[in-house]
């Protein structure tokens, strides 16, 4: 299928391993990506914060600019970026009025939003789009006896109501549907639906990285190998400041964490240096020398 | 569920401590978790916590558990909040603290006028969300920053200070937003965990009220917080607009030393430079980010940063903020109507972009064709009632 994709801004910044891994796993999974490159940032919430007209407005034309490619539908990679493109589109849909204004603002581009675009973040796109049994029957190496704890955030999992959460789409059961049909463990821990901390490293830094140590911690004594993140500002929280969040919460932590597409790959076929697991700070070595077993294992 | 538990108590164990009274969601004392999710026990059906035992939020299921009316209800107290017994939580010991910590009444404007103050309904509708709170403390219960940080003020009485802050009436807007902002477990401490927002069984959306008082604290007030809250907002608006893009390497220094690029040569952004050297290094040795995107950040297509520029004269330049706020206006339930206009009628022409007033003087945004009338302190339904037509919460 065909996506208007948008990578957001982190994602070619300081975590460039998770586009770089998008950009292998895409054509295993039949996804083409048409990148919109001429997009904003989505401001994250922040630029909402400082004025929702104008965070409104840039989301306004990143949707008005996918609308404009032969996309089926949006795609992002990052949660950040789904929750604060979703706030933005419930308020655009909800109020013509409203939506003309903001139309009004993009005028001189000669770009238009209509309303009822569909921006689904890569978790979904796998579970509502592809399905889980095109899924697995894409996998190469299943992830046997690899323990994953998934590590959902804010972003993606909360307002329930904004974001289509309920009985028929439980979009906060997904990344444990995937990682079951990768044919990895799951590992439940405290963490789960909690706050990595990232939003407020430069306000509080040391509530922030107490956060993530938390979560670190319950991961690792509910026994993960590793997590796996859908939003590149949780891996910056987990694996970037891990090293100092291990100083804060006092206690020894070295848990790797995946990006999305990272596990995918895996299971897809691809090694670890090809998805850019050289870049972590947290060196993946629990995951390596799963993969090196596996393929010991085939080879033997 | 209420009943539920109450039914416990009286046929099965008499022991067991709840605290409740209206019974219909108004006096805000049942609050309790239900399979780990906050919310009224009153309004809050059987099936409806049962089907939460299955995921949807924050209780995953176990393996093999049946969901949607089959499953356990697990009936928890409250979080964040010490339990006195069973379900009763010490409300006194946080929520009440932490309300009477935002100075949770008035302060009347000077000379108090004769009669009534006279406020323009605009302005009331304004704070309307926040006052149907119901002191419940749900939201309090799941704050993921009040769990790490338990002096955080919170969603509950952030939401408060709002509604003072939204008051036209009240005389120290720019006091009560200096405090707040200055405070370290003040409006920067709450880390958009969204918890709040799912947890109010009365839809008053604390988060929301948070950035609210936020953008008025910045924008309106122009506090410059020692917590880097104002100075981070500046840096990333502004990196936006030069870069289209975030520029991580920018943002940092520029929210700890002041945004320009000369930031960075401030103290205070050496001192944290210094003291996150190891991540730096570490970031750079790996690759995670490449000298040249450190030091000269992604940009956009020139003539794309020409857009984002008019789009920012634009939409800065406008006398008011303009705001939507969902709570007030509803949601068009119409999807988009073939016939040009018919949408148009539908929406409530008043309080359908309630903007944020702009000073603490009262400049209200005039309609000279309609005198204001409404009484100085409206009741949330009455106004509602008065100001919109589908009503979401």
């Amino acid at each position: 299928m065909r996506v208007a994709y948008w990578p957001g801004c982190v994602s070619r910044g300081f975590t460039p391993e998770l586009h770089g891994s998008m950009a292998k796993v895409a054509p295993l999974l039949d996804i083409e990506l048409i990148e919109l490159d001429r997009a904003a940032c989505c401001g994250a919430g922040v630029i909402a914060e400082h004025n929702q007209e104008l965070a409104d407005t840039l989301n306004a034309r990143t949707f008005a600019l996918a609308q404009k490619t032969d996309g089926e539908l949006m795609m992002n990679i990052c949660s950040t970026c789904q929750g604060a493109q979703s706030e933005c589109q419930e308020r655009l849909d909800a109020n013509t009025e409203y939506r003309q204004l903001i139309n009004g603002n993009l005028a001189d581009e000669g770009l238009v939003y209509e309303r009822g675009l569909t921006n689904k973040n890569l978790l979904w796109l796998l579970v509502e789009e592809i399905g889980l049994d095109a899924l697995k029957a894409k996998v190469k190496r299943p992830l046997t006896d690899l323990k994953v704890g998934p590590f959902y955030g804010c972003y993606i999992v909360r307002p329930v109501d904004r974001l289509g959460v309920d009985d028929e789409h439980p979009r906060d059961r997904y990344m444990h549907m995937v990682i079951e049909a990768l044919g990895g463990t799951v590992i439940d821990y405290a963490g789960v639906y909690k706050c990595c901390g990232f939003p407020i490293i430069t306000m509080n830094k040391h509530a922030s990285l107490s956060m993530a140590g938390r979560h670190l911690g319950d991961a690792i004594d509910a026994d993960a190998d590793c997590l796996v993140v859908p939003c590149p500002l949780c891996h910056l929280n987990l694996d970037l400041q891990q090293p100092s969040a291990s100083r804060v919460v006092g206690r020894e932590l070295g848990l790797p964490v995946l990006h999305l597409p990272q596990l995918l790959g895996l299971a897809l076929g691809l090694q670890p240096k090809e998805l850019g697991m050289g870049k972590h700070v947290v060196k993946p070595t629990s995951v390596m020398d799963w993969s090196a077993s596996v393929v010991a294992g085939a080879a033997a | 569920m209420l009943d539920a538990i109450l039914k416990v108590r009286d046929e099965v164990d008499g022991s067991v401590g709840i605290r409740c009274s209206c019974q219909q969601a108004i006096c805000g004392s049942c609050g309790v978790r239900m399979n780990g999710k906050p919310g009224l026990a009153c309004n809050t059906h059987l099936e409806e916590a049962a089907a939460r035992a299955h995921g949807v939020g924050w209780n995953p299921p176990e393996e093999g558990e049946v969901s949607n009316g089959g499953g356990v209800i697990e009936v928890e107290p409250m979080g964040n909040i010490p339990v006195i017994k069973d379900l009763i939580v010490d409300m006194d010991a946080v929520h009440w603290k932490k309300i009477q910590r935002v100075t949770p009444f008035l302060i009347n404007k000077l000379p108090v006028p004769e009669r009534e103050y006279v406020v323009p309904h605009q302005n009331m509708v304004d704070v309307t969300q926040t006052m149907a709170c119901i002191q419940c403390g749900a939201c309090v219960s799941d704050c993921l920053s009040m769990e790490i940080d338990p002096l955080f003020v919170g969603p509950a009485a952030l939401s408060k200070a709002y509604r003072f802050v939204g008051d036209p009436r009240d005389a120290d807007h720019a006091g009560r937003l200096k405090d707040l902002s200055e405070d370290p477990h003040g409006i920067y401490d709450c880390t958009h965990c969204f918890n709040c927002i799912d947890a109010c069984p009365k839809g008053v959306d604390p988060m929301s009220q948070i950035m609210r008082l936020r953008r008025k604290a910045g924008n309106d007030e122009k506090i410059v917080d020692r917590n880097n809250g104002h100075r981070h907002e500046d840096a990333f608006v502004t990196l936006v607009r030069d870069y289209g893009l975030l520029n991580e390497a920018e943002l940092l220094p520029r929210s700890y030393g002041g945004n320009s690029w000369f930031g960075k040569f401030h103290p205070a952004a050496g001192k944290e430079l210094l003291s996150s050297i190891g991540t730096v290094v570490t970031g750079v040795l790996r690759g995670k980010v490449s000298p040249k995107t450190a030091m000269f950040g992604h940009k956009l297509p020139k003539s794309d940063l020409g857009q984002l520029k008019d789009i920012y004269t634009k939409v800065e330049g406008r006398e008011e903020r303009v705001e939507l706020n969902l709570y007030v206006t509803g949601y068009e339930d119409e999807p988009e109507p073939d016939k040009e206009g018919a949408g148009d009628r539908e929406t409530p022409a008043e309080p359908s972009m309630p903007s944020g007033e702009p000073e603490a003087p009262v400049t209200p945004p005039s309609r000279p064709d309609q005198p204001d009338k409404s009484p100085t302190f409206p009741g949330p339904g009455e106004d509602q009632s008065s100001s919109s037509e589908s009503e979401s919460a």
